[in-house]
């Protein structure tokens, strides 16, 4: 009997494997579909990964300046979902990794030898760029990657919901918590910071009068500011006067645009989807102060273009990066201006850009300028993850901001002796 | 897995009797023929399976971030950082709790289905196929059902629609960990997509219950309901419990899909194991090495636990044990 049972066990087993190949068969067929199937060029294939943009035309965009470039063929994968870092992380050790990606400038890439030395294409134009944006891709005097656009992140509110409820522009937290409330019906929530708040985790660093690293690239962010702006932020959070788990999160305009909140925390992308469900009906405003030394605050977050060191075709995706985000001004211009609104790093672009010159779009830059704060390559994806923790914990749920801090303190030192020694 | 050995008494030895009579073409070398057909499927196994979990403990003794071809020998550090300085144990006690609920709860519920769908007279192909049907379905999909239809926070979503005829307030169920309104969708979610699976398999099983015990059981006064239930029909179902205990507590530890879309990574609760070991070697550190430290550990723990549950419940001593 025993003997039987054994049999149908292993042939079981062989089943198992079976359907297991079948499995791996189709991740298999799945793993083929690299892109690198674009035709056109002269024999040389190069992939670029882009995340996902929200706005309409933009995948269209990629390709069609891929596209128009004759000297290799480029074919684009547009990676949906929200864990873009992921794969494009574990497609960097495999053969089929992209020659150039679009990312955050962070100094683990340039560390680990993921990225190439971008700085023959920059120089000749350095001066054209935002300084800022030159500075957050330089280590050691060298230029990692080329920015393609800047993003600045603020509140946008309704003007009408604000004049209803007698609220004025906030400008510290406190008062932000005020207007909160006021404006909370039994429809509309107050405000949205985003469905899990670390959206605003840099923002909360900066109004406090804090910076993620100091000038000596040591925790910037363990304040007494930064934890009184946690503490206040976990009032807000209780209070029911914040728009909690929203179909979208803060990213997409729909939650403003669908009357769901009258403060939404978004990025100047959503600005024209924005202006054209609300119309004249939209204002905005810097993150608040927080506490005595706090400042208003804007983070200038953005997309740079990067290309892979270990790319057996580094030379040819170099040659591709410069056509199109050195040499076609107009193509960056469309990509910055005809889909969301970005401001363009290029001093020439964005002064030609009229789109830019006038109403909401003009202060929107007027803020980015005035009070936007630039990645620090420093502060790497490790020391972010490590403060969305603070966040989760101390805001979300009821834990001790110290202590947050603390354990995030822990783990960024680790990776700041990794980085810096 | 033994759940068919008594339709092995039923119908004697189909292997002997292809003996007797050897197909043709199949004549030739039997070493040659097993091979043959497992060969392909072996080198599948050793290629997906085999040389990734070799790779994988070879990394978690290197230095191996942003590479999986790593050169620094690092000893035990990997295990050392993980176990110290990560929230990979907090994450173990996370799926403990998670497992000591959804595997009993699981197991009741398919039982439960199984026999009522067992007692039916009519449509009983329909209703199987009713319950079966969630199992189709992809974690990632109902997931996103779950989170931004049914327990949507906003005042539209459908369980604070209904909520909201009784006079309660929005709900955040899910940005808000306190009180944990997440395992209400977590489990939900769980139990929709999988106890129908377990339901077929129970099903199966209860069939294959001699009839002969019930007739014998009630010549001998047993009362029907929970009498014969007890003493035949769950002792009868021993072996197939034992799977399906098994695989629940297999699928509890590789909890990722619904707790990945439904949480994200961003909190610090409800964090299965996979999800940590995902966020140090893939998502965002990209340290291999301690993310494969994580995987080894794990590992380690599912084959203990499968041992230990093994030796308690008899699973694969076949019928002698009944």
């Amino acid at each position: 009997m025993s003997a039987l049972s054994n049999d149908n066990f292993s042939r079981r087993s062989l089943f198992r494997a079976a359907a297991g190949m079948a499995a791996a068969g189709t991740l298999a067929a799945c793993g083929s579909n690299n892109g690198r199937g674009g035709s056109g060029g002269s024999g040389t294939q190069l992939v670029q990964y882009f995340h996902a943009y929200g706005e309409a035309g933009t995948e269209q965009a990629i390709k069609r300046y891929a596209a128009a470039y004759k000297k290799a063929g480029v074919s684009t994968n547009w990676i949906t979902g929200n864990n873009f870092e992921a794969k494009l992380f574990s497609a960097l050790l495999t053969k089929q990794a992209p020659d150039v990606f679009e990312f955050h400038p962070q100094l683990q890439m340039v560390k680990s030898g993921q990225v190439a030395d971008l700085s023959d294409l920059i120089d000749p134009v350095k001066d054209d760029f935002n300084p800022n944006d030159i500075k957050s891709h330089t280590v050691d005097g060298k230029i990692y990657g080329i920015r393609m656009i800047d993003d600045p992140q603020f509140f946008y509110y309704r003007k009408s919901m604000l004049e209803k409820a007698k609220v004025d522009v906030p400008t510290t937290l406190d008062e932000l918590l005020d207007a909160a409330a006021k404006l909370t019906t039994d429809k509309v929530k107050g405000v949205f910071l985003g469905n899990d708040f670390t959206a605003i985790q840099n923002n909360l660093i900066f109004s406090a009068g804090a910076e993620t690293l100091d000038a000596n690239n040591k925790i910037g962010y363990h304040t007494d500011g930064v934890v009184e702006g946690l503490k206040k932020l976990r009032t807000l959070f209780t209070s029911g006067h914040v728009l909690l788990d929203a179909p979208t999160d803060f990213w997409d305009p729909s939650a403003l645009n669908q009357g769901l909140c009258a403060i939404q925390w978004g990025g100047m992308w959503s600005m024209p989807a924005m202006q054209k469900a609300l119309g004249d009906d939209l204002g905005i405003f810097p993150f608040p102060k927080i506490g005595s030394s706090g400042k208003l605050s804007v983070y200038n977050g953005g997309w740079s273009i990067f290309v892979n060191a270990k790319s057996k075709n580094v030379d040819a995706a170099k040659e591709y990066v410069k056509w199109l985000w050195i040499d076609q001004k107009k193509y960056q211009e469309d990509w910055a201006l005809s889909y969301g609104f970005h401001i363009p790093p290029r001093t020439s672009i964005a002064n030609s850009a009229t789109k830019l010159k006038s109403g909401l779009p003009a202060e929107a830059v007027k803020l980015f300028t005035d009070y936007g704060h630039f990645d620090n390559i420093g502060f790497d994806q490790v020391m972010i993850t490590a403060f969305n923790d603070v966040i989760a914990s101390s805001v979300r749920k009821n834990g001790n901001p110290e202590a947050a801090l603390d354990a995030c303190d822990k783990k960024v030192n680790v990776e700041l002796k990794k980085l810096f020694g | 897995m033994s759940t068919t050995t008594t339709r092995g008494v039923a119908q004697p030895a189909p292997a002997k009797a292809s003996q007797a009579r050897p197909r043709r073409g199949l004549r030739g070398n039997p070493t040659l023929n097993f091979w043959l057909f497992t060969g392909p499927f072996l080198i599948g196994l050793v290629i997906f399976v085999f040389v990734p979990i070799v790779w994988s403990i070879w990394l978690s003794f290197f230095d191996a971030r942003y590479t999986v071809t790593p050169s620094n020998f690092i000893g035990l550090d990997n295990y050392k950082q993980i176990l110290t300085n990560s929230n990979f144990p907090d994450s173990l006690l996370t799926f403990s709790v998670f497992a000591a609920f959804i595997v009993p709860t699981t197991w009741a519920l398919s039982l439960g289905l199984a026999l009522l769908v067992n007692q039916l007279r009519f449509m009983r192909a329909f209703f199987r196929s009713v319950f079966f049907l969630p199992t189709a379905v992809s974690y990632v999909a109902a997931a996103l059902i779950w989170k931004m239809s049914i327990f949507s926070g906003v005042r539209f979503g459908l369980m604070n629609t209904v909520l909201g005829w009784f006079g309660v307030d929005n709900i955040a169920y899910l940005a808000d960990p306190t009180p944990p309104w997440y395992w209400l969708v977590i489990v939900t979610l769980r139990l929709w997509i999988q106890s129908g699976f377990y339901m077929i398999l129970f099903l199966a099983a209860l069939q294959n219950i001699p009839a002969e015990l019930y007739e014998a059981a009630a010549i001998d006064g047993a009362k029907k309901g929970w009498q014969t239930f007890r003493y035949i029909t769950l002792p009868q179902l021993r072996a197939t419990s034992t799977a399906v205990i098994l695989l629940l507590l297999i699928a509890a530890y590789q909890a990722f899909d619904e707790f990945f879309n439904i949480i994200g990574t961003k909190a610090t609760w409800a964090q299965t194991p996979l999800m940590e070991l995902y966020k140090a070697a893939l998502g965002t550190n990209q340290d291999y090495g301690a993310g494969s430290a994580g995987a080894v550990i794990l590992s380690l723990l599912i084959c203990l636990v499968t041992l230990v549950q093994g030796k308690f419940m008899g699973f694969g001593r076949g019928d002698e044990s009944k």
